[in-house]
């Protein structure tokens, strides 16, 4: 073992610590691609704190390819207050996706608008009869003449409101067996035929949407990978989703604000920091999150060092951490008693109500991404080598 | 020995059952939830004609005097139909508070009106329980001033019932000068909640609870019991629910609910929610018969049915999958209905901590210098 980054990092961490002193008055104002939220993306991408080991050519910083660094730019970002860089699905995992399976016309084209915030992405891999088992998808493309036309509906497309671009599966070798008849193809969101209705959640906004396509004609060359072999990009792209989900740093600074709360939060006069009970179930929570930040240290270490073998603790992110980050807001709200059921405008209400909205969300990325039931049956699986359910006569 | 509900107590459930699943299905409670006012009086209106105002007050003032099971029974059918209507404040701790400790001429004016739906009683107790925002009342020579947070059933009430830190009960006509009343919106958006905010408003002691605490204690731990009550009611449904989406949905060409793992949710749901509906009886049972468990009965109830209640609303909507987390299927009335009743007068950490105090078992806590 050796946890030391080691003195040469010393230097690099300075760098990182005096940007963000720099920049700490920087506002951002309005929604995804606003110009001052472009504005900044641009600019940690200009200064290599995002997008750093992605080539010039398409967008990146074009630095090396160093984890560490990349770990001391999370780390020092984490623990201030200056507006983080954009994610969501085309960064996370369309852009990595291209980079690794697209053609060079298609990096050209999709990488560096994609980096800067200016080109938003929906995934449309889910269909109404097809969620957990989404291999068994339908939504329909036909290749006439140099042009895929797509018919067929998509559901629970998340940002699908806020998109210029839809990365998308559907079903081009009818005949084939049902993992390799999909195919992987990029829908720019204004072509005709597209009808996108939002679907209310639980919380009360709409993040996600059905699509219905009809007679949708995209260029054939929209396709990443080849005919029939989506699945395998698409199950590339699921790892970088699995694994943003449930980012264990972001969880520690979601903790230090839980903390702030339970100090701030008195019933009778007394702290609720300052009860065993509650104290301990912090701690508890604590615990599970320098386990997971363990955790991803060694998935760290394992893309630094060849043949180190990370898969089992890879498999566990998702369940842990979407299951862990539920467990957490629930535990502001308990805190927080009465006060902790505040919603909307109410007065008395804390954080603007972050707490109550976390603790619904993350039940919905419990169930998005692959449910928790499919995430242990990955890890009985695939993990601990257990035989699957045998499948019923006929399905 | 019998140990279960009377025909009357199942033939109550049944109607109030049927009457919601009639008259307040899920489109009605969405059309409140956004606003329709006049939709939820009737229901409520519909819901006092079966009885629900009169439970708890005695046969002298023109109620049923049933017992604490009864109105037990009537909460766990209100929370299974997420029903938009006022009962525990109202139709149990005020009643309660009043027959207990209150004087003859409040007794007289106020009785006979709850029990014929004429009146509703909004109760604040909060502050008793453990205060937060340093909420609070005060009451001296005939005058109340503070703050009351959470008062349940208080909006649009014709009274309110508030204690004071040390558990003394006051009541105050909701027609009385100096009282501001602001709406306090929570997740659960099937029930009200109010802010009663009070500067020397002319207010009357309930007598019986000048000195002895046994009213206001009984009147938390019968609001733990109608609370846990509603949980259980609100669980059952989404575990229903669940078993049924299981049955329906295909996926990976079979009925989800045929793969293991689907039927260990329901399972687990099971094990721990059925034995809440006896734990509900017994505890209420102990209300009216035996008293030296009825606190202790009570606060575990709250404390674990709060727990249960949790994991069987987060377990079902996941058992739903995607579906479970729309608006659309409406899981999530039930889900935050069970979340506003844990909260409420007193979350399971207090409540538990309240119940080890109850049972001597702080002493070993404490060190002592000596
Ligand atoms: C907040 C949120 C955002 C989302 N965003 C997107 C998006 O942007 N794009 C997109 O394409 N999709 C998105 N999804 C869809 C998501 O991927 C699916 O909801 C998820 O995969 C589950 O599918 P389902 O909803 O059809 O549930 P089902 O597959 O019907 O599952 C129902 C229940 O059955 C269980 N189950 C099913 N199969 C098995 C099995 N083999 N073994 C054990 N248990 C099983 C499940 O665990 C679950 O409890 C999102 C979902 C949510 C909730």
């Amino acid at each position: 073992m050796d946890l030391e980054y080691g003195p040469e990092y010393d230097d690099f961490r300075n760098e990182v610590t005096s940007f963000i002193k720099d920049n700490e008055n920087v506002k951002i104002v309005g929604p995804v691609r606003s110009e001052s939220r472009v504005a900044w993306q641009q600019k940690l991408i200009d200064n290599g704190y995002f997008a750093r080991s992605i080539p010039k050519e398409y967008g990146g910083y074009g630095g090396d390819m160093d984890i560490i660094k990349l770990r001391i730019i999370a780390e020092e970002f984490a623990k201030s207050p200056i507006p983080k860089p954009m994610g969501g699905q085309g960064i996370q995992m369309l852009v990595p996706t291209i980079l690794e399976l697209g053609t060079e016309e298609q990096k050209q084209a999709y990488v560096r608008p994609t980096l800067r915030g200016d080109m938003i992405w929906c995934q449309g891999y889910s269909e109404p009869n097809s969620g957990s088992d989404l291999a068994s998808l339908q939504t329909k493309g036909e290749l006439d003449g140099s042009e895929w036309v797509i018919n067929g509906q998509k559901i629970w497309t998340s940002t699908a409101h806020l998109s210029q671009m839809c990365f998308i599966l559907v079903r081009t070798e009818p005949d084939a067996p049902k993992h390799q008849g999909i195919s992987y193809l990029l829908m720019p969101m204004d072509t005709p035929g597209i009808d996108r209705r939002p679907i209310k959640q639980m919380t009360g906004d709409s993040d996600f949407n059905e699509l219905f396509l009809t007679d949708v004609r995209i260029p054939a060359a929209n396709i990443i990978g080849k005919r029939g072999e989506g699945w395998k990009v698409a199950n590339a792209t699921l790892g970088h989703e699995r694994g943003s989900l449930a980012d264990p740093n972001a969880t520690m600074n979601r903790f230090n604000s839980l903390v702030n709360l339970m100090k701030g939060e008195t019933v009778d006069g007394e702290r609720i920091i300052d009860k065993p009970v509650f104290r301990d179930r912090l701690l508890k929570i604590q615990g599970r999150i320098v386990a997971q930040q363990s955790n991803s240290l060694r998935i760290l270490s394992s893309q630094i060092n060849k043949g180190q073998d990370t898969s089992m603790a890879r498999f566990i992110t998702k369940l842990q951490g979407t299951e862990l980050r539920h467990d957490l807001e629930g535990l502001a709200i308990d805190a927080m008693g009465e006060i902790g059921t505040l919603y909307e405008d109410s007065p008395h209400l804390r954080d603007k109500g972050a707490w109550q909205m976390s603790y619904m969300y993350f039940l919905g990325l419990i169930i998005g991404g692959g449910t928790s039931q499919i995430q242990k049956n990955i890890i009985s699986e695939r993990g601990l080598g257990m035989p699957k359910e045998p499948k019923v006569q006929g399905a | 020995m019998y140990f279960g509900l009377s025909e009357e107590q199942k033939s109550l459930e049944e109607s109030i059952t049927k009457y919601l699943e009639a008259s307040a299905p899920l489109e009605t409670i969405k059309a409140i939830v956004d606003g329709d006012a006049e939709k939820a009086k009737t229901i409520h209106q519909g819901l006092v004609d079966l009885g629900i105002s009169g439970l708890m007050v005695p046969e002298l003032y023109g109620g049923l005097e049933l017992d604490t099971l009864f109105a037990a029974v009537v909460s766990g059918a209100l929370g299974a139909g997420t029903a938009p209507s006022p009962f525990i404040g109202a139709y149990v701790m005020a009643p309660l508070a009043l027959s207990l400790a209150g004087k003859d001429d409040q007794k007289d004016n106020w009785l006979p009106k709850i029990a014929g739906g004429d009146a509703v009683i909004g109760i604040g107790l909060s502050e008793y329980v453990g205060a937060r925002e340093d909420a609070g009342v005060n009451f001296s020579e005939g005058k109340i001033s503070g703050r009351s947070l959470f008062v349940i059933d208080g909006k649009n009430a014709d009274a309110y019932i508030l204690a004071n830190k040390s558990g003394q009960l006051f009541l105050v006509d909701a027609n009385t000068k100096g009282i501001e009343v602001t709406n306090l919106t929570t997740v659960d958006k099937t029930r009200d909640s109010i802010e009663l905010i009070l500067k020397d408003v002319n207010a009357e002691l309930l007598p019986g609870s000048e000195k002895d605490l046994s009213t206001t204690n009984k009147m938390v731990d019968t609001g733990r019991l109608m609370l846990s009550a509603d949980t259980v009611g609100a669980s059952q449904i989404m575990l229903d629910k669940s078993v049924a989406y299981s049955l329906e949905r295909k996926q990976f060409g079979r009925a989800i609910g045929s793969f293991q793992a689907v039927k260990h949710m329901c399972a687990e749901m099971t094990a721990e929610l059925e034995p809440c509906h006896s734990m509900v009886w017994h505890a209420a049972h102990c209300q009216d018969n035996i008293e030296e468990e009825a606190r202790e009965m009570a606060c575990h109830l709250k404390a674990h049915v709060a727990e249960v209640g949790q994991q069987v609303s987060k377990t079902s909507i996941e058992v739903h999958g995607g579906m479970g987390f729309t608006d659309e299927m409406g899981l999530h009335y039930w889900f935050k209905r069970i979340g506003l009743n844990r909260q409420l007068l007193g979350s399971p950490e207090l409540v538990r901590e309240e119940v080890a105090k109850l049972q001597g078992f702080d002493q070993i806590l404490i060190k002592k210098d000596n």
